[in-house]
């Protein structure tokens, strides 16, 4: 193994996370940063040239090459697991920039009393009304402490959107049950497709209080704070699974890297796989020492630092503490250990599928162009009569309407799956069907969790990390629920005919269910029930920090990107004002 | 090294060159320059037979008929020949170490067959098939239609349909004219909010049209 000169710090993954705290720390400091990415660099002239819907949305050119690592899945502690061998419920990505680059790019806060889910939810129902099971915890850092950190993230992105709560103020046409913000966003709402304009006026007739989805994806030039230009969305509906061609959408690659490209202190190394977290846990001294990886070629490194940030997305920041032996694994059995801890994903359904008589020239469109409601979300709505905790937002965007990935949507009255009547249904119903998606809670439960699976190896002969992961009634009850609203939106809209989801039953790894997956290395109050403090740093190891939605002690009914990037720049503050001062635990 | 095996094709059963009109009917125009010479095209993992059998069974699943052109106007058969040939039939990307064990359908494919071996083996079940009358060919596609086999060959029809043409299908653009869909556009912006409730149908046009890029199909690796 080949040891490297000592970095003050080396951060593990160069996707959101870890180019975000590459940057804060690299530009307000003079430290040497080491980012380690195992994947490939990218840049924005492939993208307009990888506008090609089988490369990238079918065969997933941008995400991990599961030929070289996969996890494995189960429903309860008492199963065989399978490895994922293809693609399915989840899309990790790879390369500078990681998942960032494909993302949709949809932008939502989370509502206030998700960071103390389990306090507000005992206060109103009592304990009892939680589920059998439950792991359900508050998250250690409330959204008032949150709140300017949202707000700089979302003029770092230029983030698009309308204003719902100012201060306090309501303001109609915005979202009203979001938690107050300091400013309007920093540009106008995105333009609204026909189909998601249909969607605001079924939800305006029903009642509810529509806006336009907020989205990291620019109405128009915007230039951030940081002096960094974008473009606006010109609509060519190529967002998620691809890059943006011109830059519309912020990406890592776009929004971070001009930054750190001036930086001469920042070195990013890609195809550096991260293998080990080598770190001294003795009874007198707990500290990171640094990483191992391995290059492209096979050669093995050790690159020593003071300070270690794990951002290699959720799955893979347990897996290297797992890997590491950093921390007590989780037992189900015992509840004893918080390694694997809380994993949650999300109930992400196509709530009802709508076929319309008209076309609907959904060819244009981005990831987040569109209308949303969150008036069946969280605990806004009276839950009396609801046989479940929390809910969802509801969602008519105009996104993903590619021909290949398209051409299963079709009317429950078509019966046959190919020959002339098929194909007849599919030419017409492609440009004359459209999603209300709903994106729910998953709760956290005892029995979700993860750990190394005992059969299963990468290529490099490391256990793979295995997700016991299984729906409960909770999650059922709301998709019930959501598939009917859902259709009641349908009807409103003139749908001719609609297809509601299927209520969930057992988790299923096929069906892709956003890319939103949390838990693992959760944030707390105590060591005794998490892995992190509030500040995202080992409760051990005071040198090792570890960044996104591992640190969310539960799902919540949003995309997780906004919260995970506040979550990221209010631990670059700390560290930066506290702990370089005064290397420790930080209180 | 194995021996070189051509799909030959007429001209007219292929489709020569297809051109489509703003109003989206497509017009069949035979090469002027050679209307009745056969064209051979090279394959890179079926032999000749097979060729005629996966051309014989895509023409049943994704027809020409009265709706327009299909699958064989497409050159579905080259596209399926090329992703065969290439990382994607060999498995290149997909998590295949062993072992291999029965799960139930919500964990997904988990056998060791490739797409190559799904398509060598499934194959010899269709032996014949193009020389039957169509009635008959979906007679015997009905009897296979549960099978994985049967799903990835479905699932490449409509991917050899609505892919960029770079990757062997799609010629002419057919499929995307017969869907509506325009391919790749670099702005929408000024269309994005008009044409509520109206067809707008920009004629299509390839990557390779809109960004004058040459690309290397995924399906050209070897």
């Amino acid at each position: 193994m080949k040891i490297l000169p000592h970095a003050d710090i080396v951060i593990v993954g160069g996707g959101w996370t870890g180019l975000l705290m590459a940057k804060e720390l690299g530009s307000r400091t003079s430290l040497s940063i080491v980012v380690l990415e195992r994947g490939a660099t990218h840049s924005s002239s492939e993208y307009a040239s990888g506008m090609d819907e089988l490369e990238y949305a079918i065969r997933f050119r941008m995400m991990q090459d599961l030929s070289q690592e996969t996890v494995t899945i189960r429903h309860s502690a008492g199963d065989r697991a399978f490895p994922l061998r293809q693609y399915g419920a989840f899309l990790p990505g790879t390369g500078v920039g990681g998942a960032g680059e494909h993302w949709s790019a949809v932008f939502p806060r989370f509502l206030p009393d998700v960071f103390e889910l389990y306090s507000r939810t005992v206060e109103k129902y009592g304990a009892a009304h939680l589920p059998e099971d439950h792991a359900i915890q508050d998250w250690s850092v409330t959204y008032d402490e949150l709140e300017p950190y949202y707000t700089r993230v979302e003029n770092l992105l230029g983030i698009s959107g309308k204003a719902g709560n100012i201060r306090g103020v309501k303001i109609e046409g915005g979202n009203i049950f979001e938690g107050w913000r300091s400013a309007e966003y920093p540009t106008p709402p995105t333009k609204v497709p026909y189909f998601s304009e249909l969607f605001h006026q079924a939800a305006d007739s029903l009642g509810y209080h529509p806006y336009p989805v907020p989205a990291a994806t620019l109405s128009r030039l915007y230039t951030n704070p940081e002096g960094v230009t974008r473009p606006g969305c010109t609509y060519c509906g190529f967002c998620e699974t691809f890059g943006c061609m011109i830059g519309a959408k912020s990406q890592p690659t776009n929004t971070l890297l001009p930054i750190i490209a001036k930086r001469k202190n920042i070195a990013i190394h890609s195809g550096a796989n991260v293998r080990r977290i080598v770190h001294d846990s003795t009874k007198n001294r707990n500290q990171a020492r640094g990483v191992t990886y391995v290059d492209l070629t096979g050669q093995e490194f050790f690159q020593p630092a003071d300070l270690v940030f794990l951002a290699s997305w959720t799955l893979n920041n347990t897996r290297l503490l797992l890997l590491s032996k950093l921390g007590e694994p989780f037992d189900p059995a015992t509840g004893r250990g918080t390694v694997g801890r809380n994993l949650t994903h999300q109930v992400m359904l196509n709530a009802a599928t709508a076929f319309f008589e008209k076309p609907l020239n959904r060819f244009m469109g981005s990831g987040a162009s569109g209308m949303m409601f969150n008036d069946l979300d969280g605990d806004v709505f009276d839950h009396t009569n609801v046989p479940f905790l929390r809910g969802g937002a509801f969602l008519g965007r105009s996104a993903r309407s590619l021909p290949i990935g398209e051409s299963d949507v079709l009317p429950k009255s078509v019966q046959s799956r190919w020959g002339s009547a098929w194909k007849r249904a599919l030419l017409h119903y492609y440009d004359r069907a459209g999603r209300i998606t709903f994106i729910g809670d998953h709760l956290a439960y005892q029995g979700n969790y993860l750990d190394l699976d005992p059969t299963y190896k990468d290529h490099l002969g490391d256990p793979l990390l295995r997700l016991t992961i299984d729906w409960r009634d909770n999650e059922r009850r709301m998709s019930e629920f959501a598939a009917q609203k859902a259709v009641e939106l349908a009807r409103a809209m003139g749908a001719k005919e609609i297809n509601p989801s299927l209520a969930l039953t057992h988790y299923d790894a096929t069906r892709y269910q956003s890319s939103h997956i949390q838990g693992g290395a959760i944030m707390g109050a105590s060591p005794e029930n998490s892995v992190v403090n509030s500040w995202l740093q080992h409760w051990l190891t005071p040198n090792l920090f570890i960044l996104g939605a591992s640190s969310f002690p539960q799902n919540a009914a949003a995309n997780p990107t906004p919260t995970i990037l506040a979550q990221t720049l209010r631990t670059a503050d700390a560290v930066v004002d506290h702990y370089l001062k005064s290397p420790g635990a930080l209180i | 090294m194995r021996r070189r095996h051509f799909l030959t094709l007429s001209a007219s059963s292929l489709g020569g060159l297809l051109i489509s009109s703003l109003d989206g009917k497509i017009s069949r125009l035979a090469d002027a320059a050679q209307p009745n010479q056969p064209i051979r095209i090279p394959l890179r993992f079926f032999t000749e037979t097979e060729a005629l059998i996966v051309s014989a069974a895509v023409s049943r699943i994704f027809p020409t008929d009265d709706s327009g052109p299909g699958a064989r106007e497409a050159g579905v058969t080259i596209y399926i020949d090329r992703q065969l040939a290439g990382p994607w039939g060999r498995d290149r990307h997909r998590y295949t170490q062993p072992p291999f064990e029965d799960a139930p359908p919500e964990f997904g494919y988990q056998s060791k067959a490739t797409p190559r071996d799904t398509y060598r083996e499934g194959l010899k079940n269709l032996t014949g098939l193009h020389l039957l009358g169509s009635e008959e060919q979906d007679a015997a596609l009905r009897g296979i239609e549960n099978t994985h086999f049967f799903s990835l060959l479905r699932r490449n029809t409509i991917e050899g349909m609505f892919s960029d043409p770079r990757h062997g299908g799609n010629v002419g653009l057919i499929g995307w004219q017969l869907i509506g869909f325009p391919g790749p556009r670099m702005s929408n912006l000024e269309d994005i909010d008009r044409h509520y409730g109206e067809a707008f149908r920009p004629k299509p046009a390839s990557l390779h049209q809109i960004t004058g890029s040459k690309l290397t199909a995924s399906g050209d690796e070897s």
